[in-house]
């Protein structure tokens, strides 16, 4: 007995050590990036164009670039995305071709992000003839944060409990009028959730955006979506491997304006969630 | 009354279509993916391609052999799965039966953090503490090795294992534990006799979508593999993965161009590869638990 109690201690230490491993490497990256990134913080380096090949100035069209790529895909996968929750969780039934659509999820939420960029780049790029451009670059991330948006909508919707639609129907509301007027205003907080975290996965994604929009060095505004535009994510690979003698500082400031702005969204949906759940009323 | 009825019908119709999409994208990636790639097989074939074992894409004429870049993908993989399994289960089961709720809280933030940080942000940190520091330790002339990529790699792929193994232990039904712990078996006995082989299966998936992680990741392996597109021998030497080589050299290749269809030939591979892995992660997954 007293042996199987040691054992039992010692066990419970790795099991420590193990998650020990693993938090205090994600808290020392944090800190480290914000300790080192911060200096280089200035209103200056925010707001101007990268200056002599990228080793001074700032990162202004990067920033502006990523905004528009991200805006374009959420303009793209939001519509789509809940449209085909709503069909998931209200028209579905427990058919070969639901568990078709529902593997068809898996398998592009598991795509390889460089081969998005690939299937980008045939696609839209040389076949559809848009050329390296915003609007290129947007849809290829569309597609790919599209499974994060079907998921996190389609258990917002079937969270919303069951008796809400028969009330709703015993009272002579048709399927639609119940899906609109009753289940997707009680889901909003969830959608909600799902979009911010599909925007963050495509503000901090490289790959994808390599071969389908994303400019080396552009240092001004892109005129329109059929532009070329630089964006943040590429603008830290470029000056981390890309360049030489890039000053440490540029460096990691553009790492915590990255990390930063996807932290920030991430932070957004986790205090929507919670503030919601809290008020639910069933 | 009509007017009604017709709207809703093209609005159901609509929605029947989005749903639908999801099949219609998976369908036309890997069409496009074909076009390109199965282009390729006029000039060199398969088995050539597949087993080649040199890859010089702009030599003339150009040697499109891929072993040592799935070589080097598997080497990289290999070593992540080798540190960040043991890891990851042995975290999940700590965050789901043994921390306490506070400490619990912490680990599940921080592990979503980790989950959120972009690649080429962590790639960028690799490239400036793990790569000196593997330099140092092992004295090598760089310290951009597979071992570097590995560690990197491991740690990348923990958000996927810990948190897919967490659920695997939380649906276990709890009379199994109870009925473990009224026999007289300690904690860690009912763990390691019990829980964990009911989770087995789902603990299977987590590792196997985590090893998709890693084979599909790009940005971070590409910043600190070193990229030598050799036959790697050694954990401590470069090596190139199939996802670097797309990213590295697709902005080069020209449009057309034979090395241009080999490129979307490694990403007919890694298609195929992630597809059976996420497919039969997915038969773990939705297993009928008896």
């Amino acid at each position: 007995m007293k042996n199987s109690q040691r054992t039992q201690k010692i066990a419970f230490f790795f099991l420590f050590l193990a998650a020990l491993l693993v938090i205090v490497p994600v808290g020392l990256i944090v800190l480290v990036i914000i300790k080192k990134g911060l200096p280089a913080m200035t209103w200056q380096f925010l707001s101007d164009i990268p200056r002599q090949g990228m080793r001074s100035g700032g990162i202004f069209p990067a920033l502006i670039g990523t905004v528009y790529l991200v805006s374009g895909a959420i303009i793209f996968a939001l519509p789509i995305g809940l449209l085909a929750a709503i069909y998931l969780s209200e028209y579905s039934r427990d058919n070969f071709l639901t568990r078709m659509i529902k593997l068809a999820i898996v398998n592009l939420a598991g795509v390889p992000s460089v081969v998005y960029g690939l299937f980008g780049l045939a696609l839209f790029v040389v076949f559809l003839k848009f050329g390296a451009s915003i609007l290129s670059g947007s849809l290829t991330l569309g597609i790919m944060i599209l499974p994060i948006i079907i998921t996190t909508s389609r258990e917002a919707l079937e969270s919303v409990p069951y008796a809400f639609r028969e009330v709703s129907r015993s009272l002579g509301a048709s399927k639609w009028q119940t899906i609109r007027h009753v289940v997707l205003p009680n889901a909003i907080p969830g959608i909600l959730t799902g979009t911010i975290l599909g925007l963050g996965r495509a503000a901090g994604e490289t790959a994808p955006i390599l071969f389908t929009v994303a400019a080396f060095y552009l240092p001004r505004l892109p005129k329109s979506i059929f532009d070329q535009a630089m964006a943040l994510p590429y603008h830290l690979y470029v000056i981390s491997t890309q360049v030489p003698n890039v000053d440490e500082k540029i460096r990691y400031g553009t790492a915590l304006v990255l990390l930063i702005m996807v932290l920030f969204m991430n932070l957004v949906a986790v205090i929507i969630r919670y503030h919601f759940r809290k008020k639910k009323k069933w | 009354m009509p007017a009604r009825k017709i709207k809703e019908f093209f609005i159901e119709k609509l929605i029947l279509i989005c749903g639908l999409l999801s099949i219609f994208f998976v369908v036309l990636i890997f069409i496009f993916l074909l076009k390109e790639g199965l282009a390729l097989l006029k000039t060199i074939r398969p088995f050539d391609f597949m087993l080649g074992k040199k890859w010089y894409p702009i030599s003339e004429p150009p040697q499109l052999g891929i072993l040592p870049l799935i070589l080097g993908s598997l080497l990289v993989t290999l070593g992540a799965a080798l540190i960040s399994v043991p890891i990851g289960i042995a975290c999940a089961v700590y965050i789901a039966e043994i921390a306490p709720l506070k400490i619990k809280e912490v680990l599940k933030a921080g592990i979503e953090l980790l989950a959120a940080i972009p690649s080429v942000v962590l790639g960028f940190i690799g490239m400036v503490t793990l790569v000196p520091l593997v330099k140092n330790i092992f004295h090598l002339p760089t310290g951009l090795t597979a071992l570097s990529g590995s560690i990197m790699l491991a740690f990348m792929a923990m958000p996927t294992i810990v948190s897919i193994a967490e659920d695997a232990l939380y649906s276990v039904p709890k009379s199994y534990k109870e009925g473990a712990l009224a026999l007289g078996a300690t904690h860690w006995q009912t763990i390691y006799r019990v829980m964990l082989p009911a989770a087995a299966s789902g603990i299977l998936a987590a590792v196997m979508l985590g090893i998709g992680r890693v084979i599909g990741e790009t940005m971070a392996v590409m910043m600190i593999t070193g990229n030598a597109a050799l036959m790697p021998h050694s954990i401590l030497q470069p090596v190139r993965t199939l996802t670097a080589t797309i990213a590295a050299e697709m902005g080069e290749a020209v449009v057309g161009s034979e090395h241009y269809f080999a490129l979307f030939a490694v990403g007919i591979v890694l298609f195929v590869i992630s597809f059976i892995i996420n497919v039969s992660a997915d038969l773990f997954l939705h297993r009928k638990r008896i």
